[in-house]
């Protein structure tokens, strides 16, 4: 689904690339933990899966496609397949529930009665039923994170990429939002989460990739956060 | 595409941007209206030139009674003259419907005008325009010629005052439309700014490129398009009321003016020359400001 193939990523006016010579495969519905300390690579790693961000060396491929073959005009199809959720939530502050979720497929052109199936359903899996109106700052933060995974969630992608989601969290309600994570990751949904947490990544024992200093370092399936903890 | 997305977009950055969109509007119909003022004067020195105006400058009209072997020797004593370059033959029915032409925007003159009015003449081009008196005393005398004309001096100045007027209506609505481009191009990026949150989701969920740009695009075209508006307007406006009431109204018919016809021809260059340059502004300012 994702692999990574001697990917060096240097960013202009930078001295250490930010990725180096990283080679990392992850099939179809894998849950994987991406670790690692701030500027070990992780964001960058996200970054060139989304394609906002060109690899200096080597190639990788996403569902299937090469990334620098991609012309510019496909790069928007290819988002469409993937999910992204972020630490700081990212909803619009003047729009509901229900349409910071529609939003998403309103500006993928899709049509009215769909918006109107697919949102209820959505808001039901992440279990915001009877919240459709509310306004984002009415909301708890982890109840602000399941809108933004609902609107990752809700065009089905087959890979859902979330940097940092439960950083703004306290461990309980993050212990929810993994919970959501899990249960997406079930429905085939290949999952990559970059996380600090080390005690979700314990608990979850999950494939845990870590990067350092731009090296993958370790890979593991069934992991922990660190061998030193 | 859904229209009504990207519609409601729109009318919720228009609203946003109100003041910046309407300080586009005034100056893109400032501009225009200079624009439309510098065309005006063109088409109306256009009316008032005949044909032969900048085409020669001695015409030799020749009487009526005039006979073939007259008429032959005014041409060869023409054309035998070392300062005339070419000699043009203006036949009565050619001179008609050049009149017939030039006037038709004032059907009653043509009507109550015989063909038979308009005579026959030679036109005159000099390879040195200030050589005229010699090419005049030359066949001046000549039997079936009935008058020379050189061009008439204050005819010329006044044109010449109206081609200054044109020049600078024209420059200045240069000026003015390149301030209207650059305050659109502020008005978007502020635009873009200000709704960096939206367009930074529609890239990440997968939009395309014409979804985020097209409601900016569109706030910039519907700028541009109710600043051409404003200056149509004012072009109407100034035909119905200044040319036709105001300067006809006080000095009659003393010279053709610029028609409903020629006015109606600018609209349409106005209009799109408004829209055009507001979108086309929009979309190099977002290829700069909103990039995939």
């Amino acid at each position: 689904m994702i692999r990574f193939q001697g990917v060096t990523k240097l960013y202009p006016n930078s001295a250490r690339p930010a990725l180096e010579d990283a080679s990392v495969e992850i099939e179809k519905g894998e849950f994987v933990f991406l670790v690692g300390q701030s500027g070990s690579g992780k964001s960058t790693f996200l970054r060139l899966v989304l394609k906002e961000e060109k690899p200096t060396k080597g190639q990788i491929w996403v569902a299937g496609k090469e990334l620098s073959r991609l012309s510019h005009w496909k790069i928007p199809a290819l988002r469409r397949q993937i999910g992204t959720v972020f630490q700081d939530f990212r909803l619009l502050p003047n729009k509901t529930v229900h349409e910071n979720v529609a939003f998403a497929l309103e500006v993928i052109g899709k049509p009215r009665h769909t918006i109107a199936k697919v949102v209820p359903e959505v808001l039901d899996l992440v279990g915001l039923a009877g919240k459709e109106d509310r306004m984002p700052d009415e909301l708890s933060g982890g109840e602000q994170q399941r809108v933004a995974i609902a609107r990752a969630f809700v065009n089905r992608p087959m890979i859902l990429i979330a940097d940092e989601p439960t950083g703004n969290l306290d461990p309980s309600t993050s212990v929810g939002i993994m919970r959501l994570l899990d249960r997406i990751n079930r429905t085939g949904t290949t999952v990559v989460m970059a996380t600090h947490d080390s005690h979700i990544v314990d608990s979850m024992r999950r494939r845990v990739i870590e990067l350092e200093h731009g090296h993958v370092t370790r890979d593991q399936s069934r992991g922990v956060y660190g061998y030193a903890r | 595409m859904r229209v009504r997305f990207v519609l409601s977009e729109m009318s919720i950055g228009l609203r946003r941007n109100l003041s910046m969109v309407l300080a586009v509007v005034l100056t893109a119909a400032i501009s225009l209206s200079l624009l439309a003022a510098a065309l005006v004067l063109s088409k109306q020195i256009q009316t008032m030139k005949d044909y032969w105006f900048d085409r020669i400058q001695v015409s030799v009209f020749l009487t009526k009674a005039v006979t073939d072997p007259e008429r032959n020797a005014i041409r060869d004593e023409l054309i035998q003259l070392p300062q005339v370059e070419h000699v043009y033959y203006e036949s009565q029915s050619q001179a008609f419907a050049r009149f017939k032409e030039q006037f038709k925007d004032v059907p009653s003159l043509v009507k109550n005008t015989p063909e038979t009015a308009l005579p026959e003449s030679y036109r005159v081009k000099l390879k040195d325009p200030k050589k005229y008196e010699i090419v005049a005393s030359a066949v001046q005398h000549m039997p079936g010629v009935d008058q020379v004309q050189g061009k008439s001096k204050p005819l010329e100045q006044f044109f010449r005052f109206l081609g200054y007027g044109q020049k600078i209506a024209l420059a200045v609505a240069l000026v003015a439309l390149a301030a209207a481009v650059l305050l659109i191009f502020n008005t978007v990026r502020l635009a873009a700014f200000s709704r960096r949150r939206e367009t930074g989701i529609m890239r990440l969920v997968g939009a395309s490129d014409l979804y985020i740009q097209a409601p900016f695009i569109l706030e910039g075209a519907l700028a541009g398009f109710l600043g051409s508006l404003l200056a149509v307007g004012g072009l109407v406006l100034t035909k119905a009321f200044i040319i036709d009431r105001g300067i006809h109204g006080m000095f009659g018919n003393v010279v053709n003016y610029v028609s409903w016809g020629a006015v109606a021809s600018i609209i349409p260059i106005i209009l799109l020359t408004g829209v055009l340059l507001a979108s086309i502004t929009s979309a190099v300012t977002l290829q700069r400001y909103l990039r995939v």
